[in-house]
């Protein structure tokens, strides 16, 4: 039986633009606008989109870095947003957060050690004098050696820094990890080590994930369902294998097609998009998407389309497409 | 392939950074050519000379860099015993240069369309109405709408995607023959990737120009390059078509990379890793720099570097591996043992 560990209704953020002589709100950008999904204890949860769709807004919205505008966020049954500023900070203890940019998420001016018994004391974790065993533990857990543990962050490489991170974050046994563009900054030949990693804690510690990515590779590596975000909403979330072999949304399909395949004899069919993603201060009436769908009609433009689920999906999958039905059967052509 | 025909010629390069008294070989004996028309990529990860190469080609290389050592030359002409001066008039009307970010690469407080005709002004000295509409019409040609309009905005009006379109424009404004093009979409949103990936091979077959592609992403390698050489922390370590490349790797470091990338289109289980990290470039190891994180190394690849050699299909690989002269276990295949040989 799996069970939910993070429920998210109808979270909106949006971020005031001041403006004129008074420093008014002239408008809003609307970076996450009406998102509902769940993250179930265990699993990952990846959120996929370019910049700009608001998905690192989501992942710091769960965690309440930056305060939601409205919506609601459930861990373990617990209302996030009713919690005040000290019961948010305790709550922290069970949420963590792994940066992409692990020089800039560390204090250059602690070592290791310091570092991770910050973190510690903070959250009041062990006994002052069994933090030490613990210390050592978590720096054999992520692969760092003991003779590491006095040396500052500038004295590592960026894959080792990036172990910090997650060191840090492991310290006070989490249940929940948001991964923030964890492995972007990484080479690939780290960034392969870094996720194996984390897929490794994940088994032995039981971690949930939410993991924020723009790359699809990684994506399709680490999760087990996938939530695909456009301007500010999910347009198709899923399983991990519904979304990336039997994709309904025409943004996900040109998502996947766009993205360049490493084997030269293999080249697909493109689906190319036309123009820029519009911006989220005025977003585009009805499915936000339609300025650059191939497949867009009246319907588009004045009404937003809701997630729901067609006749050849599986699981948990929906997609937020009128027309999912007449492209699927070929009724409909794309107009480009 | 003809390869007499080719619009450059880098040999032994060695491009240097002297700091402290120490000489950092950031680019150490790279020997590769571009055939006219055909897209020659270059791969590596952080560190491994990919960039510093392309700064060589337009001497760009600044203090406390030098270019010690080696030859580059565009269609015979030596570029390295050029002077300053003459280089300018080489710069953006015969070799031209994309960059990553296009956002530092374009003046902030000058319109699209003042830099772009500067190229016109300067290189082929029109006046300043002609260059205007020259401007537009590249701007047309690099797909940017109503490019009348646009030429009298800033970069910062621009969004990313169309202010790399702009950086093309203004390489492509005087047809060069070789466009370097540095990890031109690594800032970029896959869907615009991919629409200017398209615009580059698009210009390339209709103005016959040879590209020098720089990236770290093996799809983009994939989908736009005709020759691939994959570097490893200074040093060419492979050299092949494409096709070859790709279908059998020959290097342990090609193949580790491969086989450490996630792939969106097919299922992995586990991601193979390259053990260990690029070696720092003052602490180089004495033998093969990749014998280190290698799961084949042997005796003779900590002791000695391996040259480029050329296979069979002409192909090359500096690889003890392949030579008369290995000294490890008989028989290896590098791609399917990679992984087991990874876990002894």
């Amino acid at each position: 039986m799996t069970t939910k560990l993070l429920e998210i209704n109808n979270l909106k953020q949006y971020f005031p633009i001041k403006g004129g002589i008074f420093g008014r709100t002239v408008n809003h950008v609307k970076a996450v606008d009406d998102v509902s999904f769940y993250v179930n204890e265990g699993e990952t949860l990846s959120i996929v989109g370019e910049s700009g769709c608001g998905k690192s807004t989501t992942g710091r919205a769960v965690l309440r870095l930056d305060d939601p505008t409205s919506g609601e966020i459930t861990f373990q049954g617990d209302d996030l947003l009713a919690l005040n500023k000290q019961q948010m900070r305790r709550k922290r203890k069970d949420l963590q957060i792994i940066f992409q940019d692990p020089y800039a998420s560390i204090n250059p001016r602690q070592t290791v050690r310091q570092i991770l018994e910050e973190a510690m004391s903070i959250q009041k974790v062990l006994p002052k004098a069994e933090r030490m065993d613990k210390i050592m533990e978590l720096l054999d857990t992520v692969g760092l050696g003991s003779h590491q543990l006095d040396r500052f962050p500038h004295e590592f490489s960026g894959g080792q820094r990036q172990r910090i991170g997650i060191a840090r974050a492991l310290a006070v046994d989490p249940k929940f990890i948001v991964c923030d563009e964890s492995v972007s900054a990484l080479d690939v030949s780290i960034q392969a080590q870094v996720l194996n990693l984390l897929k490794q804690l994940q088994r032995d510690l039981n971690l949930t994930y939410l993991f924020i990515a723009h790359d699809l590779g990684v994506v399709r590596h680490i999760s087990d369902r996938v939530a695909v975000m456009y301007l500010g909403k999910i347009v198709e979330i899923g399983e991990k294998k519904e979304i990336f072999d039997n994709p309904k949304h025409p943004y996900t399909k040109s998502l996947l097609s766009a993205i360049p395949v490493p084997d030269p004899s293999n080249q697909q069919e493109r689906i190319h998009l036309k123009g820029d993603v519009p911006s989220p201060i005025d977003p585009p009436t009805g499915c936000r998407f339609h300025t650059r769908c191939p497949f867009a009609t009246e319907k588009c433009k004045n009404e937003v389309p809701e997630l729901r689920v067609t006749k050849d999906m599986t699981g948990t999958h929906q997609a937020a497409c009128h027309h999912i039905e007449e492209i699927e059967s070929g009724a409909k052509q794309p107009n480009y | 392939m003809s390869q007499n025909e080719n619009v450059l010629e880098i040999s032994d390069l060695r491009t240097s950074f002297f700091i402290e008294g120490d000489e950092i070989k950031a680019v150490d004996g790279v020997t590769i050519n571009v055939p006219k028309g055909k897209t020659v990529g270059v791969v590596g990860e952080s560190g491994s000379g990919k960039s510093i190469t392309s700064l060589s080609i337009m001497r760009l290389i600044q203090h406390p860099g030098e270019i010690v050592e080696g030859s580059i030359s565009m269609n015979g002409e030596d570029l390295l015993s050029k002077s300053e001066r003459q280089m300018q008039q080489l710069r953006g009307n015969q070799i031209s240069m994309i960059f990553q970010e296009p956002m530092t690469s374009l003046n902030p407080v000058y319109t699209v369309g003042e830099q772009i005709s500067e190229v016109y002004r300067i290189h082929q000295g029109l006046s300043k109405k002609e260059a205007l509409t020259k401007s537009v019409e590249m701007l047309e040609l690099v797909g940017i709408p109503s490019p009348k309009e646009r030429i009298k905005q800033y970069p910062h009006e621009l969004s990313g995607g169309m202010r790399q379109r702009v950086m093309i424009a203004i390489a492509l404004a005087c047809n060069p023959e070789l466009l370097i093009a540095d990890e031109p979409t690594t800032a970029l949103d896959v869907t615009i990737q991919a629409q200017i990936l398209e615009l580059i091979k698009k210009l390339q077959s209709q103005l016959g120009m040879s590209v020098f592609l720089i990236t770290h992403d093996l799809g983009v390698v994939a989908e736009t390059c005709d020759y691939v050489a994959v570097m490893y922390a200074g040093k060419i370590v492979e050299y092949a078509d494409v096709h070859s490349l790709f279908r059998s790797p020959k290097h342990p470091y090609t193949v580790g990379l491969m086989q450490s990338l996630p792939r969106h289109d097919i299922d992995q289980e586990e991601l193979n890793v390259i053990e260990g990290n690029v070696p720092k470039p003052g602490n180089m190891p004495d033998g093969c720099r990749f014998a280190p994180r290698c799961p084949f190394a042997s005796d003779i690849c900590e002791k000695r570097l391996p040259d480029l050699d050329e296979l069979e299909n002409g192909n090359k690989v500096r690889c003890w591996i392949y030579s008369d002269e290995w000294d490890g276990k008989a028989e290896v295949n590098v791609v399917d043992d990679y992984k087991t040989a990874g876990n002894q």
